[in-house]
């Protein structure tokens, strides 16, 4: 029973890193950008939701409306201003320019909001729990999981169906024959971040109201979310989706057999997949 | 009559390399031209200079005498200029569906008319309806250059280039994409082919401008023009007959 709860709160976790790792899995992934001030936007998107709850008294839900658009803005933003600059066959360049911007943004974090750590107030939904069995659900992280599914089927309905997720497809496979089709890939790049992002905006609000942020914190949650698109393989959003899982129950299990191994239990798994299935559990082997 | 196409003193250089010495090429309203020469003579660079993807001055390159050198890519899409690269560039871990939807999506989000449907292209490659749901890398050399030419007429050109397209492939299959050729150019499209075969290139056009170096060292109707001319032009002074 003990080793089935910590299953559940595994997925449960998961959900949280399923928010990270989407964004990462569509930049990353698909675009081949690797953004190293992910985490701290998360982070920065965390702080901004706090301060907006704490000067008008607002919720969580109205903090994720208005986050989550102002997300999307940004990530459009990042797009325009630097990261199209950069973006092409080689990811160094991209790694450069955002492993620039993380440090910068956590300078501007600290200056704005000091080292201490804050939450967002939920309202009393953060303590709530459901009993099923004799196994306690908490009511937060069945509707972070929850919002981690629907983020994932809809993003990953997105690059399938629509004429947005076809175009960023045929960009990230050859961006030339992509132009020679008519797509501007500019534009197809910055309204893909734009998502990349938006979906951050949500891992910001979950972040802040199940446990604490601090302007340092980013690069940790850079490292699930690079772990969890790779333990599910380049490329594919439902992968991202199940590494998250796969991240979150090795932490789960780690910390239930010592409260100090989680976070490395979960760093191991990693590596034994990169070992032995360097192309993720649902990535394609390199032909 | 103004030329749909046309280029003047084009130069291009890729780094220190220049590797065309203004170019002069006219093409008309549903004409065929072909593009002929050795490996390097400068045939493909030509065809990138046109669709934007080497930088030209502004002046070199005219779209119904309208300048338009160095227009991104995917503007001189949406002008009426489609390619069939070179090596089929298809997108690869996409279905034949959707590679040939990525054109109709972009078709449709410019408003570009033009008779070219899915249905259609069904009609000139049947194979295309039948492998509609296979990934392009897994078809065979001559399915994957029938995609990639379905793609740039979903794309509702009025002038489209053809990069050799029957290279790597079977002779049957060469006939049988060459065969498709008078039918788009039925729709009134107007179309530059390069090709290294010399015979199949005098077959499929008008007229055919023979390059060496980066310049051009003949030009002529396609059925006027003799073996020996294109002979010398082919190889510069000095060679013999093909």
């Amino acid at each position: 029973m003990e080793w089935f709860d910590a299953l559940v709160q595994g997925i449960l976790l998961g959900g949280m890193y399923a928010q990270y790792a989407l964004g990462m899995a569509l930049m990353f992934g698909v675009m081949r950008i690797v953004n190293i001030s992910h985490g701290d936007l998360v982070i920065l998107l965390s702080l901004i939701g706090i301060s907006m709850a704490t000067a008008w008294g607002l919720g969580p839900l109205p903090v994720l409306i208005v986050l989550v658009p102002l997300a999307v803005l940004m990530g459009w933003l990042l797009q325009k201003a630097v990261l199209n600059r950069v973006v092409g066959g080689d990811p160094l360049p991209s790694l450069i320019a955002t492993f620039g911007l993380s440090i910068a943004l956590q300078n501007l974090m600290l200056q704005i909001w000091s080292a201490n750590s804050r939450s967002l107030p939920g309202h009393g939904i953060e303590s709530q729990s459901i009993e099923i069995g004799s196994v306690y659900i908490g009511l937060l992280p069945l509707i972070v999981l929850a919002v981690a599914t629907g983020l994932t089927w809809g993003l990953d309905l997105t690059l399938k169906r629509t004429r947005f997720g076809r175009a960023l497809r045929a960009a990230s496979a050859d961006v030339e024959a992509a132009a020679m089709t008519g797509i501007n890939p500019r534009a197809v790049y910055a309204m893909a971040t734009a998502a990349a992002v938006g979906i951050l905006g949500f891992a910001a609000v979950f972040q802040a109201l199940r446990s604490t942020v601090a302007p340092a914190d980013g690069p940790a949650q850079l490292i699930y979310a690079f772990e969890a698109v790779i333990i599910g393989g380049m490329g594919t959003v439902w992968g991202a989706f199940v590494g998250s899982m796969v991240l979150g129950i090795s932490q789960a299990i780690g910390f239930r057999i010592d409260p100090g191994f989680g976070v490395l239990a979960g760093h191991i798994v990693f590596l034994i997949v990169l070992a032995t299935r360097p192309q993720g559990l649902f990535g394609k082997a390199l032909a | 009559m103004t030329a749909v196409l046309s280029t003047h003193g084009l130069l291009a250089r890729y780094g220190d390399f220049q590797a065309l010495y203004g170019i002069d090429i006219e093409l008309h309203q549903g004409e065929a031209v072909a593009l002929i020469g050795a490996n390097g003579a400068g045939k493909s660079t030509l065809l990138r200079s046109i669709m934007g993807l080497l930088p030209v001055g502004r002046e070199m390159v005219r779209l119904h005498g309208d300048p338009v050198g160095g227009t991104a890519t995917d503007r001189m899409v949406q002008k009426g200029v489609a390619i069939v690269p070179e090596g089929r560039r298809l997108f690869t871990g996409m279905s034949v569906e959707d590679n040939l939807r990525v054109a109709i999506d972009q078709a449709a989000r410019m408003g570009a008319k033009g008779g070219w449907t899915l249905p259609r292209l069904h009609q000139l490659f049947p194979i295309l309806k039948e492998k509609a749901r296979t990934q392009v890398q897994s078809l065979s050399g001559g399915q994957q250059q029938m995609v990639a030419i379905g793609r740039a007429l979903l794309c509702q050109p009025r002038v489209l280039l053809c990069d050799e397209i029957s290279l790597g492939l079977a002779p049957k299959v060469i006939r049988e994409i060459y065969a498709a050729l008078p039918e788009i150019r039925a729709t009134g499209t107007a179309m530059i082919v390069v090709e290294q075969d010399v015979g199949l290139a005098r077959t499929a056009s008008d007229r055919l401008y023979c390059m060496l170096e980066g310049r051009v060292t003949l030009t002529g109707r396609s059925a006027e023009i003799t073996r020996e001319q294109i002979g010398k032009a082919y190889f510069g002074a000095g060679h013999g007959v093909v």
